[in-house]
């Protein structure tokens, strides 16, 4: 049998665990010392687990599930095999296996932070709830985003980088204006234009 | 066509604009798929067919620039498509398809005059839009390319989640999609060696250093080019601050520094390489691709450090893309082996050098941003003498 990747690095993945969380199974591969990190021991010691849902430890190979995309009916090991993903949608199908992909691609990023289209934001400014939820997500993850912007801005103030700080600060101040809804184009346009 | 005739094969690099010593070109590159359609890998023949449907009369009725050429590249010859990679308005993927996949539904649009705007349709993503400006010019470049992306997005819904930003085929670009690139010309951190600290240094910023052509090209010439690797968690303003006023400004003043030591520390020995280059350049029957591009980067460092008089950076500029193979295929109009192409880059280079230098002192490229150069002129027995059999 082929050996796996760890889901957090390039190691094999010696250990497996299938969680059921409400109803949905939730797998995950990872190496000896990653697993050891997320308190899996040797011994197959399963994780404290929300209420409704159980987990299982498998330290051999299990037959991998075949994690589809329900639209365009991609299998996650043929986007491993060959880096493309197969349609837009491939993102929510694979969220929880290609987030730590993308966090370890991009210094650690996870969630989007910059630009949105422009028409949508429109329409969401407009009045529209679905468009505002379409483009900036819904409260939780706008609130999220918030709260990622803020960190990163008193991290590069911490770090005495001035240029980032101040580019930061414009994207908090246009973020807010766009989720509170009052302006379309309340800060710096985008792209550094005059 | 005449690649030669027509703006000269990539407006953009008549203009060496901000720190053309160091930098020769400043690209953005934005990734985008429309909502609702499979990335061009999975998506079939008529799906990829439907998708160029939709895009050609978004793109060409967004009013983008003044005017745009729509290039079909079924129905091109790879010649032709070589020509578009050359001067970096398509990819070497685009123009080549991946095994398997056919020329079938793959365009680009070229912005012109200037052809520094050019959007392929189903390449990896089913668009990728990109500017290129002459000189170090993010910004400028950004502005262009933004306006191009907001007027298409104005008729067409984006493939975009508040989460992952633009979703894009390869997740290596999710999040802006925007990809920022900075070719150098790095000749003294070569010579030095300093170029694997610079590598490295970018490597722990987030960026890649690689050789000019982009992916698994090696430096041919010492071009390098800086792009950032981070496309999400950081929004393309916070990027392009960081590298248009903190670190690729850092690399060139480096880069000078490297270079005002290589003359204080042995300035003949390095006019002696620059002028050996020069006699080649001027002298030689039968030229190779790689060959011409080492020598003209020799030209060119001794351009900029005003060893050489009588060229300009432009002019160098120009031939580093004349010199490739379809370029060289194209302005002879015919088929040729690659002896009778190596014939044919030598002549052109004697031709077009020669005559630089018989005009005389043309406009000196104006760079404010340089210290005056502190050396008295070169002495009489480094004035160059043009090739007599230039003519042939």
């Amino acid at each position: 049998m082929p050996s796996v990747k760890c889901d957090l690095c390039d190691a094999e993945a010696t250990v497996h665990e299938t969680q059921v969380v409400h109803g949905q199974v939730v797998v995950r591969r990872l190496c000896e010392r990653h697993a050891a990190e997320v308190g899996i021991t040797a011994h197959g010691v399963t994780l404290p687990h929300p209420p409704g849902s159980a987990s299982v430890v498998l330290m051999a190979r299990p037959a991998t599930p075949t994690l589809k995309c329900d639209t365009c009916g991609l299998s996650f090991a043929a986007f491993r095999q060959h880096g493309l993903l197969g349609c837009p949608s491939c993102y929510e199908s694979f969220e929880d296996k290609l987030t730590p992909l993308i966090e370890r691609a991009h210094q650690g990023g996870t969630h989007h932070i910059g630009k949105s289209p422009k028409r949508l934001l429109a329409e969401a400014q407009g009045g529209d709830p679905r468009a505002l939820e379409r483009v900036l997500g819904d409260a939780r993850e706008r609130a999220e985003r918030l709260a990622l912007l803020r960190k990163q801005l008193e991290e590069s103030l911490a770090l005495e980088q001035y240029e980032r700080a101040a580019a930061l600060r414009d994207e908090l101040r246009r973020f807010e204006a766009q989720t509170s809804g009052q302006s379309d184009e309340p800060g710096e346009p985008q792209g550094g234009r005059a | 066509m005449n690649p030669m005739g027509r703006g000269g094969s990539g407006g953009w690099l008549a203009d060496t604009g901000r720190s053309g010593d160091v930098v020769v070109s400043s690209r953005v590159r934005f990734a985008r798929n429309l909502a609702g359609f499979r990335f061009p890998n999975r998506a079939p023949a008529s799906e990829r067919s439907a998708i160029l449907a939709r895009l050609k009369p978004v793109v060409l009725g967004s009013r983008l620039c003044h005017q745009l050429e729509w290039v079909d590249l079924s129905s091109t010859t790879s010649g032709h498509r070589s020509l578009l990679v050359e001067e970096r308005l398509i990819s070497r993927q685009h123009a080549s398809g991946k095994p398997g996949e056919p020329m079938h539904a793959r365009a680009v649009a070229i912005g012109l005059p200037d052809r520094r705007l050019s959007i392929m349709v189903n390449e990896e993503d089913h668009l990728r839009l990109q500017v290129i400006r002459g000189g170090f010019d993010l910004s400028g470049a950004m502005a262009e390319a933004d306006r191009a992306d907001d007027a298409i997005e104005s008729r067409i819904d984006y493939a975009y989640s508040p989460r992952f930003g633009y979703l894009t085929a390869c997740p290596t670009n999710v999040g802006t999609g925007v990809r920022l690139s900075v070719m150098l010309h790095l000749p003294a951190l070569k010579i030095t060696r300093e170029i694997e600290k610079v590598k490295r240094a970018a490597d722990d910023l987030g960026l890649t250093v690689r050789g000019s052509y982009g992916e698994g090209s090696e430096a041919t010439g010492d071009f390098y080019q800086i792009s950032n690797q981070t496309t999400i968690g950081k929004s393309e303003v916070v990027l392009l601050r960081e590298m248009e006023h903190e670190i690729i400004p850092q690399v060139i003043q480096y880069e000078r520094s490297a270079r005002e030591r290589l003359v204080r520390g042995g300035r003949r020995g390095l006019e002696d390489q620059v002028w050996r280059a020069v006699g080649v350049l001027l002298h030689a029957r039968l030229l190779s691709t790689e060959e011409a591009t080492n020598l003209l980067s020799r030209l060119r460092l001794g351009i900029a450090l005003d060893l050489v008089p009588n060229l300009s950076l432009s002019l160098v500029n120009h031939m580093l893309v004349a010199v490739q193979p379809a370029h060289i295929q194209a302005a002879i109009g015919q088929e040729l082996t690659q002896d009778q192409r190596r014939e044919a880059r030598a002549t052109l280079l004697r031709t077009r050098l020669g005559e630089a230098f018989a005009r005389g002192r043309p406009a000196r490229l104006i760079r404010p941003d340089m210290p005056e150069e502190p050396e008295p002129p070169a002495g009489p027995s480094n004035r160059p003498n043009p090739d007599p059999d230039t003519g042939g």
